[in-house]
């Protein structure tokens, strides 16, 4: 089963648009990543610009509307995300507890759904998902 | 989260490692099989109540190198003269007090060695599967036996076999080289296959387990292209693999008849798996001119 680590820098809300992890943070996660595909369950993994650089559009009302970042009243944002292919939940916990993670980040652990697990209706009207992903 | 599920999880990160320092300090594949079991049964009994240790393999490697210099001990006790084995007995007591810096060593070249020996052709292909399962990808003898449908005095024997079958031949925990290692490749290469089959053969049926043999074949492929990168064989097994798996959702229909990959839906295919087996043959493309068995097989 697949399973998302998302990581939620700390501070990372409030990060100027250049910042940049430092050669050593890059270094250690690097270890870490490299335990991930040497026990053969790192599927994908990215990082994320800050969200200084972003920009949230909201649907309040029913119609966008779009806020340049940072966002003053978020205080946990997207970092990066790995993919894992693991055998359970608690498997992907005990990564996700692994990581040499700053004090103040939190890593959110959640499943990938897959076409199983909808009722066949939903599995109907999302045929063509997969292709999507291509 | 229960504490056994959690255990678990803690254990099938921590076996191949364990198993693979193991075997390096015992140089016998099956001494090491024993005391990582010991290991494991002992953490089960003693972290429900304890708490999972704050460096779990560390508190293993150094359970199951007791466990295995009590059973050197006594065997050098019986037969005083075993010169070998009090040889065997005296670098295991010096490497004692080293486990916290010898977890930092690299442990890439005992798995691979670990790979290749629990693989090794003298075997037959079901003795090196189930020992592979058991050494690399850390399934018990129950586990094993169900997804192979067989009965666990079965697997059991395989196991007990294959270890017998090593210590005889005197193989050695070493690494295979050049043409060799080549050849040694295809046997491993050969296992993994097979226990990607027998779950792609159950992966239309209920049976999660089974079918979760497709899984752990994934898993010990990627391993092994992790630490082989060179080697366009292993990307294009693991390529294969891949793209087996990502029809799977397309091959029976809603009544359970399997479906003609002409006639699946595409729709439903794995794509993320797809392109990650399209890049997979990419790379071990770009590594020969001639492509092997494995990457023409897609």
């Amino acid at each position: 089963m697949r399973f998302m680590m998302l990581m939620i820098p700390g501070g990372y809300a409030t990060a100027a648009p250049d910042v940049r992890p430092e050669a050593e943070a890059v270094a250690t996660m690097m270890k870490y990543n490299e335990e991930l595909k040497r026990a053969g369950v790192l599927l994908a993994l990215d990082g994320l610009h800050p969200p200084s650089s972003g920009a949230r559009v909201s649907f309040k009302g029913g119609k966008p509307t779009v806020t340049d970042g940072p966002f003053a009243e978020v205080k946990e944002v997207l970092g990066g995300y790995w993919v894992i292919d693991v055998r359970s939940s608690e498997e992907a916990i005990e990564w996700a507890r692994r990581c040499p993670a700053g004090e103040n980040d939190v890593i959110e652990v959640r499943r990938v759904f897959e076409m199983d697990d909808f009722p066949e209706d939903v599995q109907k009207v999302a045929e063509g998902f997969g292709e999507l992903k291509g | 989260m229960t504490a056994t599920a959690a255990i678990e999880a803690v254990w099938r990160i921590e076996q191949p490692k364990l198993a693979a320092r193991l075997t390096r300090y015992l140089r016998d594949v099956g001494l090491a099989e024993e005391v990582v079991q010991d290991a494991f049964v002992l953490a089960l009994e003693r972290w429900p109540s304890d708490g999972i240790p704050h460096n779990p393999a560390a508190w293993l490697t150094r359970v199951a190198t007791n466990r295995a210099l009590d059973r050197l001990r006594r065997t050098v006790l019986i037969d005083g003269k075993h010169r070998q084995l009090a040889i065997d007995l005296a670098e295991l007591e010096q490497a004692m007090p080293d486990i916290e810096a010898a977890l930092d060593e690299d442990i890439d070249d005992d798995l691979l060695r670990l790979i290749f020996t629990s693989c090794h052709p003298v075997l037959p292909p079901e003795q090196r599967a189930a020992l592979a399962l058991r050494m690399l990808g850390g399934l018990s003898t129950p586990e094993i036996a169900r997804a192979f449908l067989v009965p666990e005095a079965t697997v059991a024997q395989r196991i007990v076999r294959a270890k017998r079958t090593l210590r005889e031949a005197g193989i050695a925990f070493e690494m295979p080289r050049g043409q060799e290692q080549r050849e040694r490749l295809g046997a491993v290469l050969e296992v993994i296959y097979l226990i990607f089959n027998e779950g792609y053969v159950a992966s239309a049926g209920p049976d999660w387990l089974r079918t979760n043999l497709c899984g752990e074949a994934m898993r010990l492929g990627r391993l092994l292209a992790a630490l082989v990168p060179q080697e366009p064989e292993t990307l294009g097994l693991v390529a294969l693999m891949e793209l087996s798996a990502a029809r799977f959702g397309a091959r029976i229909d809603a009544a359970g008849n399997p479906v003609l990959l002409l006639d699946q839906d595409r729709g439903r295919w794995d794509w993320s798996l797809i392109r990650r087996g399209l890049d997979g043959l990419n790379r071990a493309m770009a590594l020969t001119p001639t492509p092997g068995p494995y990457q023409l097989q897609r």
